[in-house]
């Protein structure tokens, strides 16, 4: 019995020490690396535009409230709670006690005003602060005690609560200025060109369901690297842990080696589509103005393009037909009831014959002769983007439409498409970050300059136009979230009924993360590999294996 | 050296004679899209395999080495002659001529090349068919590469300017125009000959890097450029070895002009 007793101990040892290696404790000694294709600009939260700034400040600033990348619900950060007013102008934080910043510096109600009076201060040019200038007038903060403060809006700010997942809150008072921080991480080193390392914050104020205090990891390097084919091979390699976006080429390249590297998180909230130019004023024929202008004209064109061919040749699988101007992923705004586009020149081209045109020797005419030619400018250097004009060339030439594929370098096709206006239609993508359709009133409404197909319209030009203003204004103003999304959804069926753009394809969030890394849970919402960084580790033994 | 020659020669001939036969050798054509087989290894049907978009690369590399075997020289003749015109006449004619055409030469050879084809292709039609798009960038290039052709063809004539023959030429009468097509572009033909074939490619090598940047010949006319543009994201040469054919063209009738006229080069020195 005792030498059962022993023989069964030494297996239960060994297994006890395994288990120990795999404790988050022991996976605290390494250090994460991955990429950030540009220099970062700058480490002021306040003062964040680029995407490596982006990622800096979500590694090392500290909110009130954070959505969850995964779940896509606003969570509880350093406040404990918050009430939004009826009107949406004012909000109340509780806030939690016992925090401190990197450097010791304690948090209170009193750093919040600061910061919130910083961001909102017209002197700054805070990017951060756009989406809480809904009207012109002061914000007003009142500190009601140590852990609570209510904040004033001088006009209603749409989605106000989840507007503060970009707000990191600095110190008031600490020396350190913006180098101290509230995130599970703080900038440590900064060689230009070279990297960015983030040290674990001591002050942090998480622990995990055991009680064990978060961040796992000790540092992360991020590496500067801008081109995309070198970030590949250092991954290859081993020498770096993560990437972000990545390419539907490089997946497959990976994922034809090593398919457990890579993730495909399904499609993301970027969609690539074209538009034709609607404008008044533009210098245009006017049958061809007549055509754009058409709704008739502009679906059969979404009819007759191979939506399918275009996801599976282009990205390889790894895209979804766009059903919308909201991708399935967005999954609260995202209108249930629009369906996948469905391929059929036929349909298209009876429907052009309906309004006139007529086929001719392969050759689409309208009611004055005129054969349908048209050109589709896209900015050069995007291959995915040139390759989908030119398979969307073919496709149109089916139903007797000549495409001219333009490639030209991003300059000169902003000044066409935003100044000029010189151009017939664009192919062009759009990265969306956020989820709420407010971050996006500056491209529906009529008045706007972002109204990329007619901007700037002193009055809706079209009844469709003047009813999407209406409804855009009335989800804004509304914050009753089923008012908001009722509203919303009509806007997106108006949009595919009118299809002012054409909406192509939606990509997938693709990824890769390196075995040694544990807890990595890709999501479509940036940044979607280490949206979750505090509760990351690293494998020691293959960590230390590492070049 | 002489045999060199001739296996350039061979190169040349046999690149061209293929290119000119490419709808025989390749009857599918550079612009259909087979998508079922995008981006398919080499195989019976398609001898170096398709492109991203599924369309046979055989094809497009033959009908792309055609375009730059017949536009590249088309380019280099507008560009020689421009050269002639404007360097020719600065330097037979001397003096305040000489020092404004020098000016302009200065000029235009300062600007950085690169921008400025992206800015005058930028500023071409929007609805320009694909050939026209084609000939717009050989014309192009034509119409900007004359500049180092020019210098030396200025100093070429300035040197005749002041010869014995033309002097005599000058004394018994002869008018200036005259003198300038009957005794001083004679006499340049070397150098213009040289200055012709020393910017074929040159030209060819221009295009390739328009293409490159997406700047080049419009979708669906391939071009040595868009060709080369699929070897982006290549991370090692075993990967997929039929994408480096346009690559491997390009550098032998590169190459191989370079050998067949090396001698001309002294004469453009």
């Amino acid at each position: 019995m005792t030498k059962l007793t022993s023989r069964s101990a030494l297996p239960g040892l060994v297994l006890c020490l395994c288990l120990g290696l795999l404790t988050p404790s022991a996976f605290g000694q390494g250090e994460l690396r991955f990429c950030l294709r540009s220099e970062p600009k700058t480490f002021d939260p306040l003062q964040v535009e680029d995407d490596a700034s982006v990622a800096i400040r979500y590694l090392t600033g500290g909110t009130l409230a954070r959505m969850n990348r995964q779940s896509q619900v606003l969570e509880p950060e350093l406040a404990q709670s918050w009430k939004v007013s009826k009107d949406s102008r004012q909000i109340t934080f509780k806030l939690r006690n016992g925090i401190s910043f990197s450097d010791g510096t304690p948090f209170s109600a009193e750093d919040v005003a600061y910061t919130v009076q910083r961001l909102m201060d017209p002197s700054l040019h805070s990017p951060t602060s756009d989406a809480f200038r809904s009207g012109p007038g002061k914000v007003d903060t009142k500190i009601l005690s140590p852990t609570q403060i209510s904040i004033t809006f001088p006009a209603p700010v749409a989605g106000l609560d989840r507007q503060f997942d970009q707000v990191a809150i600095m110190s008031a008072h600490s020396p350190k200025k913006e180098m101290a921080v509230l995130g599970p991480f703080m900038v440590a080193d900064y060689k230009p060109g070279a990297t960015v390392l983030v040290k674990r914050n001591p002050n942090y104020w998480k622990t995990d369901e055991q009680g064990r205090r978060l961040p796992y990891l000790e540092s992360i390097r991020l590496d500067i690297q801008p081109n995309r084919d070198i970030e590949m091979l250092r991954f290859k390699r081993n020498e770096i842990d993560l990437i972000n976006s990545l390419d539907s080429e490089y997946f497959d390249k990976l994922a034809s080696g090593s398919p457990q590297l890579v993730h495909d998180a399904g499609p993301s909230l970027d969609s690539e589509q074209m538009w034709f130019n609607q404008v008044a004023k533009a210098p245009l024929p006017g049958y061809k103005k007549a055509w754009f202008r058409s709704t008739a004209f502009r679906r059969a064109i979404s009819d007759a393009i191979n939506r399918d061919d275009l996801a599976k040749v282009i990205f390889r699988g790894h895209a979804q037909p766009a059903m919308g101007p909201f991708s399935p992923a967005n999954r609260f705004w995202f209108d249930s009831k629009l369906k996948p586009p469905v391929y059929s020149p036929d349909a298209a081209l009876r429907a052009l014959q309906r309004e006139g045109f007529r086929l001719d020797n392969d050759t689409l005419k309208d009611t004055g002769g005129n054969a349908v030619v048209f050109s589709i400018i896209t900015n050069s250097g995007n291959k995915y983007r040139e390759r989908m004009a030119t398979m969307i060339q073919q496709d149109l030439q089916k139903i007797g439409i000549h495409i001219n594929v333009v490639t030209l370098d991003f300059p000169s096709l902003l000044e066409r498409m935003t100044q000029s206006f010189d151009y017939e239609a664009i192919l062009l993508g759009l990265s969306n970050v956020g989820l709420d359709p407010n971050e996006e009133m500056n491209v529906w409404l009529s008045s706007s300059e972002n109204h990329q197909w007619n901007p700037q319209e002193k009055t809706p030009e079209t009844a469709w136009e003047a009813e999407i203003d209406r409804l855009m204004r009335l989800q804004s103003a509304s914050s009753d979230p089923k008012k908001r999304k009722e509203a919303f959804d009509r806007v997106q069926e108006i949009v595919v009924e009118q299809a002012p753009f054409i909406f192509l394809v939606n990509r997938n969030a693709l990824s890769a993360s390196s075995s040694s890394v544990h807890g990595v849970s890709p999501v479509i919402l940036a940044p979607q590999t280490y949206w979750n960084a505090e509760r990351l580790s690293l494998d020691v033994m293959e960590a230390q294996s590492r070049p | 050296m002489k045999i060199w020659r001739r296996v350039a020669c061979a190169v040349l001939l046999l690149v061209l004679g293929v290119s000119l036969c490419a709808e025989l050798v390749a009857p599918a054509g550079y612009a259909r899209q087979y998508r079922e087989t995008a981006d398919a290894p080499p195989s019976r049907q398609h001898w170096l395999g398709t492109d991203d978009i599924g369309r046979d690369r055989f094809a497009r590399v033959l009908y792309g080495t055609r375009l730059s075997l017949l536009l590249a020289p088309a380019a280099a003749l507008l560009s020689t002659l421009m050269a002639a015109v404007i360097g020719g006449l600065a330097g037979y004619l001397g003096g305040m001529f000489e020092r404004v055409a020098k000016t302009v030469t200065d000029l235009f050879l300062s600007l950085p090349w690169l921008f400025l084809l992206i800015t005058v292709r930028a500023l071409l039609p929007l609805n320009a068919s694909p050939l026209v798009s084609v000939l717009a960038t050989f014309l192009i290039l034509g119409m900007l590469g004359w500049t180092s052709a020019s210098r030396v063809l200025c100093a070429s004539a300035a040197s005749l300017r002041d010869s014995d023959f033309l002097r005599q030429a000058r004394a018994s009468g002869i008018p200036a125009v005259r003198l300038f097509w009957i005794h001083v572009l004679p006499n340049l033909k070397p150098v213009l000959v040289a200055q012709f074939w020393i910017s074929i490619p040159v030209f060819i090598l221009s295009e390739a890097n328009l293409g490159i940047l997406g700047l080049g010949v419009a979708e669906p006319m391939p071009s040595w450029g868009s060709l080369l543009k699929e070897l982006e994201g290549l991370v090692s040469i075993g990967e997929e070895p039929w994408k480096f054919v346009p690559l491997i063209l390009l550098v032998a009738v590169v190459t191989s002009f370079q050998l067949i006229f090396a001698k001309q080069e002294e004469f453009a020195i």
